[in-house]
């Protein structure tokens, strides 16, 4: 009797400790490391004081692409706050595990916060580089990453087209000049965008590295003396996705605590984690607060200019897209 | 009657056969029905694509040249060891084997350290430097390099460029390919007798007479076997060579980042497709290899 009281005890004590240690896994890209680091010890606080349940985040951060091929592949996320909308579009269209509305459940297309695409460039600027044009100039060296395997390289890339764009009136054609010169001034095309980091910051190559805003602020904080940000006048508006991953979160019953975490993103709390960490924040009194900190330029969407992320993956990306056609045998 | 030290013919050979199905024969077998379900034109059309193409290039090109710089250097390396006694000697034998124990990306990422334009190796062909003083813009050889077209690419904006061109690739390539030669040719030197080498010296032949017509001829299909075997290895490839090239279509990129490429695009078929013509070509090579073998223990009398 008193062995089958203690079992009987034993059993409570794991199924308690499993109703009050939820644990859920976030999958996210590359350059979100220092900021869900940041983030989830203040959730975990936050949501012990509010449910009085120890939380535990696993993370996970790796190429946007390949880790939503790991979702696909049955890496069990709960949540997934990746660098594209295309991959997790990717993930509701091959594996079903979200339904393909999902960018519609959370403010701002389910993006918490923003971000876009400046230069950084050696101290005192050397080559001048001002604005998107100087980067065409003699003997100027590009760094990006490439874009048929980065998701930050895609956001360069359009970027550049976009820029193009503006200046030439919407001629597609110029655009298309430009983006086959600045490639030609590129070096090193790393498969990753913290691989194109090390190669301009630790190896020494490159006069300028197309970069995220948040991982210039990252190089340049590390390397104050060495570095400069400089910001164009026209860039790309990137909105990094988030969203609950329905299966998985149902399977697990973790639905409640994937939302909150998602949810608390948005709060002035999560928001000002997030500009702590040079992401761009969308509530408008925590932007206001950080307004000296992101200088203002003329942001293009993806929507607008290039029809959506499925068209401009298609038109541009894809096997024999054009930015396969610009890179020619003879291009040289 | 015949005896065999493992008894049973029957039990060895079907071990054999499920242990060959279950690890190698299953997998490729689905390796290759993946590249059949898009259809046989779009396998042949990522195989054929122009950028594929090049890549095929630069993967056994260099290979090639790497395994054949190792054909030479490694088979000096193992006659050192050999033939040689020096302190040190055994911690050099030791070290011939890094290649194989070390995870490729750390080769990688140590060789590109060493050879970027401002580290260890590489600052020394800068344009300032007397190994890179030649190719400046400003010496006479330099300025003559800079209008071809095939020498810009290792042109760069300060001194040579070794790491991120097809030189970084030539060098990561020759290092895992090393400890192939050298294993392979160093038994074989091993077992050369002094007596016959002394034999031709008595009979009045040169050193150079000796080394081709006595040494040689027994050395040559070890060598062979050791080449093929650190040429199938570099064909492959991909972890230390994918930190220190340039990964630049039609110049520095290798067909196994290609296929890395296809996944990102969802394109499993036409990944697969490109891991089959891999795997083609790594299998012609170690027949090549086997043949060798063969005939290298025809010769030397084992078979």
């Amino acid at each position: 009797m008193k062995i089958l009281t203690l079992a009987g005890l034993a059993l409570a004590a794991l199924a308690g400790s499993a109703l009050a240690a939820p644990t859920i896994l976030n999958v996210s890209y590359d350059p979100t490391r220092e900021l869900y680091a940041d983030f989830d010890a203040v959730f975990a606080k936050h949501w012990k004081e509010k449910t009085g349940q120890d939380l535990k985040i696993d993370q996970s951060h790796g190429g946007s692409g390949k880790q939503a091929r790991s979702v696909i592949d049955g890496l069990e996320a709960d949540v997934v706050t990746l660098a594209l909308a295309y991959d997790i579009d990717s993930i509701a269209q091959k594996a079903k595990l979200l339904p393909e509305d999902w960018q519609k459940r959370l403010p701002n297309n389910s993006s918490p916060y923003t971000s876009t695409i400046v230069f950084l460039v050696r101290k005192g600027n050397p080559k001048g580089i001002q604005d998107w044009p100087d980067l065409l100039k003699t003997g100027v060296e590009v760094i990006t990453p490439n874009p048929r395997t980065s998701g930050g390289a895609r956001w360069n890339y359009l970027a550049a087209w976009a820029d193009a764009l503006k200046r030439n009136g919407g001629d597609e054609a110029k655009a298309r000049e430009f983006v086959t010169e600045l490639f030609k001034h590129v070096p090193v095309l790393d498969s990753g965008a913290r691989g194109s980091t090390v190669t301009f910051t630790e190896r020494g190559i490159g006069d300028v590295l197309l970069a995220w805003e948040n991982e210039a602020y990252l190089a340049l904080q590390q390397k104050p003396d060495q570095f400069e940000i400089i910001t164009p006048k026209v860039s790309i508006l990137a909105e990094p996705p988030v969203a609950v991953v329905d299966k998985i979160v149902d399977r697990k019953g973790t639905r409640e605590v994937a939302t909150a975490y998602l949810e608390y993103l948005y709060t002035p709390e999560g928001q000002d984690i997030v500009a702590k960490h040079f992401y761009r924040p969308t509530d408008p009194t925590v932007k206001a607060k950080y307004a000296d900190k992101f200088p203002a330029l003329e942001l293009v969407t993806i929507d607008d200019t290039f029809g959506g992320w499925a068209n401009a993956q298609k038109v541009h990306f894809e096997n024999g897209g054009i930015f396969d056609q610009i890179y020619q045998p003879q291009a040289r | 009657m015949k005896r065999h030290t493992l008894p049973g013919f029957g039990i060895t050979l079907g071990y054999t056969l499920v242990y060959l199905t279950l690890i190698v024969l299953i997998p490729l077998a689905a390796l290759f029905l993946k590249t059949q379900s898009g259809g046989w034109h779009h396998f042949w059309e990522t195989i054929t694509s122009p950028q594929v193409v090049a890549s095929y290039k630069v993967s056994f090109g260099i290979s090639f040249l790497a395994a054949a710089v190792n054909g030479v250097l490694g088979v000096l390396a193992a006659w050192v060891l050999v033939r040689y006694r020096f302190p040190g000697r055994r911690l050099l034998d030791a070290m011939v084997d890094l290649p194989f124990a070390l995870p490729t990306a750390v080769a990688g990422i140590a060789l590109t350290t060493l050879f970027a334009p401002n580290e260890w190796i590489g600052q020394f062909f800068a344009y300032t430097q007397p190994l890179g003083a030649w190719a400046s813009p400003q010496s006479p050889t330099g300025a003559w390099l800079a209008t071809q077209d095939w020498a810009r690419p290792y042109l760069g904006p300060t001194g040579i460029r070794i790491a991120y061109t097809q030189i970084g690739i030539f060098i990561a390539l020759t290092f895992i390919g090393l400890p192939f030669v050298v294993r392979t040719v160093q038994p074989v030197i091993q077992d050369l007798s002094l007596d016959v080498e002394e034999a031709a010296a008595c009979l009045g032949a040169s050193r150079w007479q000796t080394f081709t017509r006595v040494v040689l001829p027994g050395l040559l299909p070890a060598i062979f076997t050791g080449v093929t075997l650190a040429y199938g290895r570099a064909v492959g490839e991909y972890g230390s060579v994918v930190f220190i090239s340039g990964n630049l279509p039609f110049q520095t990129q290798i067909t196994p980042m290609l296929i890395i490429s296809k996944l990102e695009d969802y394109d499993y078929t036409g990944a697969a497709g490109l891991g089959f013509v891999m795997l083609l070509a790594s299998f012609a090579i170690l027949l090549v290899s086997n043949f060798l073998q063969a005939w290298n223990n025809r010769r030397n009398g084992v078979a």
